[in-house]
């Protein structure tokens, strides 16, 4: 990720260089400019070439200590197994569609529920006093309670209760855990960008005469939430692969699906599968976060003055 | 810029300050401070650094609680627990020092905030009367910039049209040129200027002693939270009574402030 910052910085300053290359004021570029600009690609040149090639050689030696390795050959077959991988694939992509449906939904629930966490422990005055602590108190807990521990208690604690009218479903169970965990860390990331807005802006916004839960609406929580972007995406990110959690409770998810194979099989490959499917899923929105977080760090490069 | 707002009587005060008193943890910010402001006129608050005249500034806009004393605007006291505090903001402007625009809104959105917000005024109206006033002020291009490209004064421009829009009965001006850059002063002090000559009733918190003289009506020494010496600028500034105010003046003088 430093690795990309860098990269990109270094293409907006060669960037620059060039736009005022070609500023039409008749400048040439001197000898001494060509002249260092020439030692500067062949320094590069010099790196990448060394990049490859120390690449090479620790692929190479990763992949010579992995196959000499005395386990190898069965682990090959338990592990890497073309016959399961196929066999796998496509049961484990007909449950990563519940996965994502997970995501979609329990995101949607997550960002709202830790917005109102978020707002109640901010909010001031006595008559608020029940709601802070209970917020508060809501955050410490399910952010120190294992996630797995939640789900355990939840999907299999409810039904255990055998309540009238509350569902057994094991996904709507699991989602429900996924959501109370989470709810928590996106209500700190919220809680952490308001209080990061300078308070300045809300006596800006009280002076002019705005309520304070006008001064919240319209001036601090857009800046607030603003800044919580490459946060709040990293947490959507994670959530997107514990929603593999849920297959504890015998939903039929994608880590559910290779489970099934392996227990019938015996043969661990459908893991693998599984597990590089989740991979493969989440770096579109890993690179996504990257992307929106250079984006911001260059706008704020240049806004200078808040 | 024109003063709306009729509930003045003839030459009530506009603001009066009362044994103002204001502590922060347990040092006195402000004691006994007495301050009456005149409608249409210019009152400016000089002192070195931390002499209180911020909190003052902040205290008349019930920013800060004060610890004892009365504040009255237009008549009515506004540091009875039981006024509206919203209300009262609504009737005083407030620009600030670091111009405190909401960096991720427009010039326009900027200013028509609390006009559509607080006063419900329409959008269209709201953005019209906007208009009218940055092309007043020369910022008739920048409707539709963020605050980050402006200049420093352009942005304190911005600000006093922000404080204008929602038609303020008193504008309180907390050191608003302190931020800037020497050459960008001018411009913002000149803005000042045109206000008084429209008849708004200010407070500034100043270090520009110079301009203090030239536009105040009335100019308060502040010294460690007490108004050491109040008059009009000729007095202050020609014939200071008090050693301190004399010191205080010298040593501006000697800095080539005045």
């Amino acid at each position: 990720m430093t690795v990309t910052k860098d990269e990109s910085a270094r293409e907006g300053a060669d960037g620059e260089g060039d736009m005022a290359g070609g500023a039409d004021d008749g400048y040439v570029p001197s000898e001494r400019r060509l002249a260092r600009e020439r030692y500067r690609r062949a320094r590069a040149r010099r790196a990448t070439a060394l990049a490859s090639l120390s690449t090479l050689v620790t692929a190479a030696v990763l992949y010579l200590v992995v196959v000499n390795a005395p386990g190898w050959p069965r682990t090959k077959e338990t592990f890497f197994s073309a016959h399961y991988a196929r066999e796998a694939f496509w049961k484990v992509l007909e449950g990563l569609w519940l996965n994502v449906r997970l995501l979609l939904i329990c995101g949607a629930a997550v960002l709202v529920l830790g917005m109102l966490i978020a707002v109640a422990r901010t909010l001031r005055g006595p008559v608020f006093f029940p709601l802070r602590v209970l917020a508060a108190a809501y955050t410490d807990f399910f952010r120190g309670l294992p996630l797995i521990i939640n789900l355990m208690i939840v999907v299999l604690g409810v039904p255990a209760l055998r309540l009238q009218g509350v569902t057994v479903d094991p996904v709507v169970l699991g989602g429900t855990a996924l959501t109370l965990t989470y709810s928590a860390y996106v209500a700190e990331v919220f809680r952490a960008g308001i209080e990061s807005v300078h308070p300045s802006q809300r006596a800006a916004a009280r002076s002019l005469g705005l309520t304070s839960r006008q001064a919240l609406r319209h001036v601090v929580l857009p800046q607030a939430v603003r800044r919580q972007v490459p946060p709040l995406l990293n947490d959507l990110v994670s959530l997107q692969k514990d929603t593999g959690l849920v297959s504890i409770g015998g939903a039929v998810d994608a880590v559910r699906a290779a489970d099934i194979i392996v227990g019938r099989s015996l043969n661990y490959t459908p893991y693998i599968v599984a597990g590089l499917v989740f991979v493969a899923l989440t770096i579109p929105m890993t690179r996504f976060t990257d992307w929106v977080t250079a984006r911001m760090d260059r706008r704020q490069a240049q806004g200078g003055s808040l | 810029m024109s003063t709306p707002e009729t509930t003045t009587v003839g030459d009530a005060p506009v603001l009066r300050m009362e044994s103002v008193r204001k502590t922060f943890g347990g040092s006195v910010v402000l004691r006994d401070v007495d301050l009456e402001v005149a409608p249409h006129t210019v009152t400016a608050l000089i002192g070195a650094s931390g002499s209180g005249k911020s909190t003052l500034l902040r205290c008349a806009n019930l920013l800060e609680e004060i610890d004892d004393g009365a504040i009255w605007l237009d008549g009515e006291e506004i540091t009875d627990p039981r006024v509206d505090q919203d209300a009262v903001r609504r009737r005083i402007g407030v620009v600030f020092q670091a111009y405190n625009l909401f960096p991720h809104m427009t010039v326009l959105d900027n200013v028509t905030l609390a006009p559509r917000r607080v006063h419900g005024v329409s959008r269209a109206e709201a953005e019209e009367r906007a208009r009218e006033l940055l092309e007043r002020l020369g910022l008739g291009g920048k409707a539709d910039a963020y605050p980050d490209r402006l200049s420093g004064g352009q942005q304190q421009r911005v600000a006093i049209v922000r404080a204008l829009a929602v038609r303020p009965r008193l504008l309180l001006l907390d050191e608003i040129t302190a931020a800037l850059d020497p050459e960008l002063v001018g411009e913002v002090l000149e803005v000042v200027r045109d206000l008084k000559d429209q008849g708004m009733t200010m407070v500034l918190a100043t270090h520009e002693m110079g301009f203090a003289r030239d536009v105040a009506d009335q100019v308060c020494f502040l010294d460690g939270g007490v108004v050491l010496e109040r008059g009009t600028a000729e007095q202050v500034f020609g014939d200071p009574r008090q050693e301190r105010t004399r010191r205080f003046l010298r040593r501006i003088v000697e800095a080539g402030r005045l």
